[in-house]
């Protein structure tokens, strides 16, 4: 393995350790405190963790569409990712229902979405919808991966031993079960797809049918998630590709490929976005346009300017435009200002609805930290949403290690079954 | 001294509401007397008397040609506006809605922001009557300044409007608020409200504060007034770490626990929302707007009442004279 790329994978290691052990603190003061170290009020009631979660969702939903152009569409350019892409939408799913599961009041009930349904309410379909797409994601990545799991757990020693279990007592390693294999994961993921786009559109949705904050009230909101999702979901495959499976020096191809799409799927977005934004302003209707003057001109106008703006969409687009994008190095920075931008984005479509009155003089109504319009997320939320991240590379890392990947694949069940040979 | 009033049943709650527990009657603590904890109410009016009720099914014979009226301007409407079929969709629910018909009562407000002088005492009063911790408000009063600095002020008391189309009903994913089918009084489930806090994001006015569990230095005390629960729902629930309402989102219940095992309020007897009894200027006044009777009906007869952010159809049943 090249020293650069063993170098990336051990600054990736090392990051997420300390992100995780960080977290640790946070999650002490979560579990012990409940909300009380936690900013957010009830003018502001939805912060960081909320603006965590639409993003890892976001990720999640993205990577696992990229993915289906490799278990559904047959493109080959994708298919060296495939598993990779499969796995990356798994731990963000993860990472985005930990995110989600912290913010309730009352962590222990979430399973009242299932006991007391609200057919009326589109939170409750998206968190079924979630089920549904977890237990799917699941059984397609056992199928893509049952055969190698087989093969290498008749191989024994520790890893055989761990493969066994994986494999639930599956023995069959025939090509005419690997063939079965590869249709189960192929109806698997065309199925995956109406559902990523129902769940990820009513994360959308979810703010888009909320009359009383006019910044999210807009039929353009379900269709920008997902383009949003399919961005950064994008980019951060491009991330994990530079760094995974021998990184960019493998993936060079693969990575320069994606770096096209997503600059594609960018530009799409920012049409949208700047769509939105000039519609809304040229009305200058005041409750409308409060939402986006304190975005642009509000205190945290560089979120919008620098992080979201400048280096994410900007930069990244002159690197992916440029004479750089036959560089994989280049492509793979641009991916990570991508993917790192898209979090101010999410941050933007948050938190600036709430930090808008929606009675004039509501926040100085009540002199209580809880009644304010102004919030930056407390120490504890920022290391529980640390803690998350590190957990998610962590296990990212772990698995990728652990499980049979495409670069290590006796088999790729996605288009036609090749001849198994056994590596050590 | 205890009353006896103050307690209201489980069944208050409605019957989706039906899984909340039961009041603990045989607690060793001593119910803290609401009515001690707010001002004896000024006269006032009297005509609200709620013995001038007609019969049930008077009340309904009347309540359906007001459904006919509206049912009529709803079609009207529709026709009139070219008749899109988006106008049809919209027009449909209204005329269909069966829950304003079979309600026994509408109870609501109409707050009158010239006789407000800002004191605040209806915060204060709602405080005390239900016990909220900080940063837990169901009735705000929220200054309006004007440009110009000689023009006097608007002070605006704010309540829950217990609006007839509540947006924060429908997006809750657990089915833990609702609109109560006997008096439209918009609730809580404490006990089933997760705390995802989507109703705040979705209530336009405002009107839903979250407990973080936060207390007032007295209340943190082991003081008297800390063992006294808040009478709220009639539910009487200690305050304790983790335990509901800590967690939950909470609201303005137009102080529920006050009614009789009818679903009546008595003003005479003090049994009467703690704001609108306290209001120094008489500012507040509450009442059933099912009865045409009543203080708030004759006030909307008489008076030009505007309801906040009409064009959202939430239908407020809370009306300010301004």
């Amino acid at each position: 393995m090249d020293q650069r790329v063993r170098n990336l994978k051990r600054l990736f290691w090392g990051v997420g350790s300390v992100l995780f052990v960080v977290g640790l603190v946070g999650w002490y003061l979560r579990l012990a405190h409940g909300h009380l170290d936690a900013n957010y009020g009830s003018i502001v009631t939805w912060g960081l963790w909320v603006s965590a979660y639409i993003y890892f969702i976001g990720l999640s939903a993205g990577s696992f569409l990229i993915s289906s152009l490799v278990y559904v569409f047959n493109v080959k350019r994708f298919e060296s990712i495939g598993r990779l892409s499969l796995f990356t939408a798994v731990v963000t799913l993860g990472m985005a229902l930990l995110s989600i599961w912290v913010d309730l009041g009352h962590m222990e009930r979430f399973w009242h979405v299932i006991r007391y349904p609200n057919f009326r309410s589109p939170m409750a379909w998206m968190i079924w919808l979630y089920g549904i797409y977890f237990v799917l994601l699941l059984a397609e990545l056992w199928f893509v991966l049952r055969r190698d799991l087989v093969l290498v757990a008749a191989e024994g020693g520790r890893r055989g031993r761990l493969y066994r279990i994986l494999t639930v007592g599956s023995r069959d390693t025939s090509e005419d079960r690997a063939a079965r294999d590869a249709k189960v994961v192929r109806v698997l993921a065309t199925v995956g797809v109406p559902i990523a786009i129902m769940f990820h559109g009513g994360v959308g949705t979810l703010f888009g049918v909320v009359a009383a904050r006019p910044s999210w009230n807009s039929g353009l909101f379900p269709i920008l998630f997902l383009l949003s999702a399919l961005v950064s979901g994008g980019a951060l495959l491009i991330v994990v590709s530079a760094i995974f499976q021998d990184g960019w020096r493998r993936n060079r191809d693969t990575i320069l490929a994606l770096g096209r799409l997503v600059l594609g799927l960018l530009l799409l977005d920012l049409l949208f976005q700047l769509s939105e934004i000039l519609v809304t302003s040229y009305g200058q209707v005041p409750g409308h346009i409060a939402a986006l003057k304190l975005m642009t001109g509000g205190p945290y106008w560089w979120v919008f300017w620098v992080w979201q703006l400048a280096l994410g969409a900007l930069v990244p687009v002159t690197l992916l435009a440029s004479r750089t994008r036959t560089d994989p190095r280049w492509v793979s920075l641009a991916g990570l200002l991508i993917a790192v931008g898209f979090l101010g984005v999410r941050l933007n479509v948050v938190i600036p609805a709430f930090a808008t009155e929606e009675i004039e003089g509501l926040a100085s109504a009540v002199a209580s930290r809880r009644m304010s319009a102004h919030y930056f997320p407390s120490v504890s939320e920022w290391l529980l949403t640390a803690g998350i991240v590190g957990l998610g590379l962590l296990l990212f890392g772990l698995g990728e290690r652990l499980l049979p990947n495409d670069a290590t694949t006796h088999l790729m069940p996605a288009v036609t079954p090749r001849s198994p040979k056994p590596t050590p | 001294m205890r009353s006896t009033g103050t307690t209201g049943t489980p069944e208050d709650l409605g019957t989706v509401g039906a899984g909340l527990s039961a009041l603990p009657a045989a607690a060793g603590w001593v119910k803290c007397d609401a009515m001690k904890l707010t001002p004896e109410p000024a006269v006032a009016g009297g005509t609200d008397d709620v013995s001038h009720l007609a019969a049930d099914g008077q009340v309904s014979r009347r309540q359906l040609l007001d459904r006919l009226v509206v049912a009529g301007a709803g079609a009207l409407a529709a026709t009139v506006a070219a008749g899109g079929v988006i106008d049809v969709i919209a027009a449909a629910p209204a005329a269909a809605a069966p829950a304003a018909t079979r309600r026994k009562f509408r109870y609501g407000m109409v707050i009158d922001t010239r006789r407000c002088v800002g004191c605040r005492a209806c915060v204060v009063a709602c405080k005390a009557e239900n016990k909220t911790p900080p940063g837990v408000s169901y009735n705000v009063v929220v200054e309006q300044a004007e440009e110009d600095a000689d023009d006097k002020p608007l002070f605006l008391a704010k309540p829950c409007f217990h609006c007839e189309q509540p947006p924060c009903v429908d997006v809750c994913p657990v089915s833990a608020t609702f609109k109560r089918e006997r008096d439209g009084i918009v609730v809580i489930d404490y006990d089933r409200c997760i705390g995802c806090r989507y109703c705040i994001a979705a209530c336009p006015y405002g009107a839903r504060t979250f407990d973080f569990g936060e207390n007032y230095p007295a209340v943190a005390e082991t003081t008297a007034y800390a063992a006294a629960p808040s009478a709220e729902y009639g539910q009487f629930r200690p305050r304790r770490e983790e335990a509901s309402p800590i967690g939950n989102v909470r609201k303005c219940t137009f102080c529920l626990h006050l009614q009789d095992e009818n679903g009546r309020y008595d003003r005479a007897s003090g049994r009467w929302p703690a704001c609108a009894k306290t209001c120094t200027g008489h500012a507040i006044h509450f009442g059933d707007f099912n009865d045409r009777d009543s203080e708030v009906s004759q006030l909307l007869r008489e008076r030009q009442a505007v309801r906040l952010k009409e064009e959202l159809g939430t239908e407020p049943n809370v009306y300010y004279l301004f």
